[in-house]
């Protein structure tokens, strides 16, 4: 059934080869495990996350769907109270909105509205962020509406071994799960990472710091880690030691390494494609200043998409915060 | 004059489509008139004056509808309908915030609801109390939602009946999804197979969902069965600001079946019903059925329909009452006494007075109730908030507060 001969515990994957193995996986383990979307069958989706998936688990468990993005969320409601554990592939960011009703008025309230009665054990997989030159509605960065609502989690990978650990946990949680998948760097081979399939993974709903520092704290989230991370690596030779932390998930937020960050640093610097207006961003920074007052030599300054319209392709480089913004920002807390 | 079909669905031949589609206004009036009073495809077993209409089609589908089945079917509507004037009444007196009255809907409610059995699921919009009752859920049950203490205190698990959906057709596309699992497992293809059965009124038929429910469930081939209660009124506005055609008819250019029946008919509505489960359990779904009924009452306690809509059209439908052709065909042909009647009232009354004193005696929710469930694994952050809150609610303890 495995795409390779037996591959051995260690795999080379990029992050989109990670999510492919985690979903067969996931399937494998669990017959309840279903997947569906738009072209996620036959043509394997359409940045490929779900190749071959159809082909070795069948039209049942790998569903083309209707081209209605309310269609595969409402459905997958019932497929849930059903008993089945439906991951739903939402093609891009951009139109995820004909599904928000539903995600907000039923997929997040069933539980609660129940009692506990009825579970809503649903992935839904987002390719979400920019960078990749396409047409309005495929490149945007909606996650603080689903973190803004209550009953939902939410969480993004930001590198290939996560992602194939996340997926995973994410499909065993029995709440349900906005996933954020950085579509940029999919298939980027210099995110290739060797993927250890018997390790022990990190729980799903915790932040991690990827780099540790001592002058400035950044966090990060999806895409924006692999910026944070280029960020830390120039400071360095300003003599600036970034610590760096990947929040991994959005809902709840882990924040703890976070203060415990910004108790030590003193400087805060939030990295974050979305717009900044009511956002994750604007929640981090109101709660460190709320448990970090007196440690923070600085206000928290974020680094983030504008609050605009995602730009044509041509100006996205300007929208998308990048290694030059994030130094920036670094270089205006230390000097405050 | 021309039919309503005439223009929706133009004959080859008669003309670019463009044209044909254009109604004048006598074609206009033709297809209001064939929406508000049934047509001739309505599917009638019992007519308002309670005499017995055969049909070959539907009879075999309540054969077995003996003298006391059809007392029983009597006595759910009586009860149910006793339960909803009760809920009104409590809301009058400042015991509910809201009721959603069912009045005039019984018969489509209780003969939908007989039709099903307990393997089947369904997935009510806000207004099914009288399925509720067949699922055998207490209405004491229901009063949470209406009084503000919950969402619905029934096992919607173990009832097969799932919670009540406030959002216009949002449970259209959860039936459709369950029937489609019901179908993946196999449950489909037999006497014994499963179906899923999605109530919704002619306002939600313009919803997305709806149309999305409709899309999917064909082309799964689930074991639906949409029960669309046309009671002619969403709010303020007739199901003309709905859809050009019948509702049923929709169904066509979904690839199956759509068919009215009238839904003051328990009779009727019961032989349909019960003639649309089997298609599904067949893996001949899904199947549209427009139950054509009547909105008696208001769309709720906060609505006053005189502002919309004439008294005599009420007045036009109180002569087509579900309960009052049942009760005389059981008189006519001697299958029910006055004792029967008079026990079926008593039994109402006691069931509303119990109603009253269980709502009268409904305790405060806790405050510590806001966040429960909220997830199945909790969120530190909710976990946080509760007890950072209730903290701060205890220090009020004794006090005013």
């Amino acid at each position: 059934m495995a795409p390779e001969t037996n591959p051995g515990p260690v795999q080379s994957l990029t992050l989109g080869k990670a999510l492919n193995l985690g979903l067969r996986t996931a399937m494998e383990r669990d017959p309840k495990v279903i997947v569906m979307g738009e072209d996620v069958g036959r043509l394997g989706g359409v940045f490929r996350i779900t190749d071959g998936l159809q082909k070795d688990f069948g039209e049942h468990r790998v569903l083309d769907t209707p081209l209605a993005e309310s269609g595969i969320i409402g459905t997958a409601v019932g497929l849930a109270v059903r008993g089945f554990r439906p991951v739903c592939e939402i093609q891009f960011d951009g139109f995820i909105f004909p599904g928000f009703d539903q995600i907000v008025s039923q997929v997040a309230k069933l539980h609660a509205r129940t009692h506990g009665r009825v579970r809503v054990p649903l992935v839904i997989r987002v390719p979400f962020g920019g960078g990749i030159g396409a047409v309005e509605h495929h490149s945007e960065s909606p996650e603080s509406y689903f973190a803004h609502t209550a009953g939902l989690k939410v969480v993004s990978c930001s590198n290939a071994v996560d992602a194939y650990w996340m997926i995973q946990q994410a499909i065993q949680s029995d709440d349900p799960v906005l996933f954020f998948e950085p579509k940029r760097y999919y298939h980027s081979g210099f995110m290739k990472s060797e993927v250890d399939t018997s390790a022990t993974p990190d729980p799903l709903f915790a932040a991690r710091v990827v780099r540790r520092g001592s002058t400035a704290t950044l966090v990060a989230y999806g895409p924006s880690v692999k910026v944070a991370l280029d960020a830390a690596t120039a400071a360095e030779e300003d003599g600036h030691s970034l610590e760096v932390i990947d929040l991994r998930a959005l809902s709840p937020l882990d924040l703890d390494p976070v203060f415990e960050s910004v108790r030590r640093t003193g400087h805060l610097i939030v990295v974050s494609e979305a717009p900044s207006e009511s956002s994750l961003t604007s929640e981090i920074a109101a709660r460190v200043q709320q448990e970090c007052f007196y440690s923070l030599q600085a206000p928290v300054l974020r680094v983030t998409g504008f609050d605009t319209p995602y730009p044509p392709a041509k100006l996205e480089e300007h929208f998308l915060p990048d290694l030059d913004r994030v130094l920036d920002a670094v270089d205006r807390s230390l000097a405050w | 004059m021309s039919s309503p079909e005439q223009w929706t669905h133009p004959e080859p031949r008669e003309g670019p489509a463009a044209t044909a589609a254009a109604p004048t206004p006598e074609q206009v009036i033709a297809g209001l008139r064939a929406t508000s009073e049934g047509g001739p495809e309505l599917v009638q077993l019992l007519t308002p004056e309670g005499e017995r209409v055969p049909n070959p089609e539907f009879d075999p589908f309540v054969a077995d509808i003996t003298p006391a089945a059809l007392r029983a079917l009597y006595r759910d509507m009586v009860l149910v309908r006793r339960a909803d004037r009760e809920g009104n009444a409590l809301q009058r007196q400042g015991q509910l915030g809201i009721w959603v009255p069912l009045l005039g809907q019984e018969a489509a409610q209780i003969g939908a609801g007989r039709a099903l059995r307990d393997t089947d699921m369904v997935f009510p919009s806000y207004r099914e109390h009288g399925v509720a009752w067949c699922r055998g859920i207490d209405p004491k049950d229901v009063l949470g939602i209406f009084r503000g203490t919950d969402h619905g205190s029934w096992d919607s698990v173990a009832k097969r009946f799932h919670p009540y959906t406030i959002v216009i057709g949002n449970q259209v596309l959860n039936a459709a999804g369950y029937a489609m699992g019901q179908r993946f497992e196999g449950k489909v293809g037999g006497d014994d197979g499963e179906a899923t059965m999605v109530f919704f009124g002619d306002g939600a038929t313009s919803q997305g969902d709806v149309h999305e429910g409709f899309v999917w469930a064909a082309v799964y081939d689930a074991p639906l069965v949409f029960f669309c209660q046309n009671n002619q009124w969403a709010i303020s506005e007739p199901t003309e600001r709905q859809s050009r055609l019948p509702l049923y008819q929709r169904a066509r250019g979904y690839g199956f079946p759509g068919i009215r029946v009238d839904g003051n008919d328990v009779l009727a509505t019961l032989a349909v019903a019960r003639w649309a489960l089997a298609e599904c359990r067949h893996g001949n779904g899904p199947v549209l059925i427009e139950a054509f009924t009547y909105r008696m009452d208001a769309h709720t306690t906060t609505d006053d329909p005189t502002r919309y809509r004439h008294s005599d059209e009420l007045e036009a439908w109180k002569l087509k009452d579900p309960i009052e052709r049942v009760r005389v065909n059981l008189v006519r042909h001697g299958d029910a006494d006055q004792d029967f009647f008079d026990s079926v009232q008593a039994e109402a009354d006691e069931l509303a007075r119990d109603l009253r004193e269980f709502c009268f005696a409904m305790p405060q929710p806790p405050v510590g109730q806001i966040f429960d469930h909220v997830y199945a694994e909790p969120s530190p952050f909710v976990s946080a908030q509760r007890a950072e809150f209730l903290a701060y609610h205890d220090d009020f303890a004794g006090g005013d507060h």
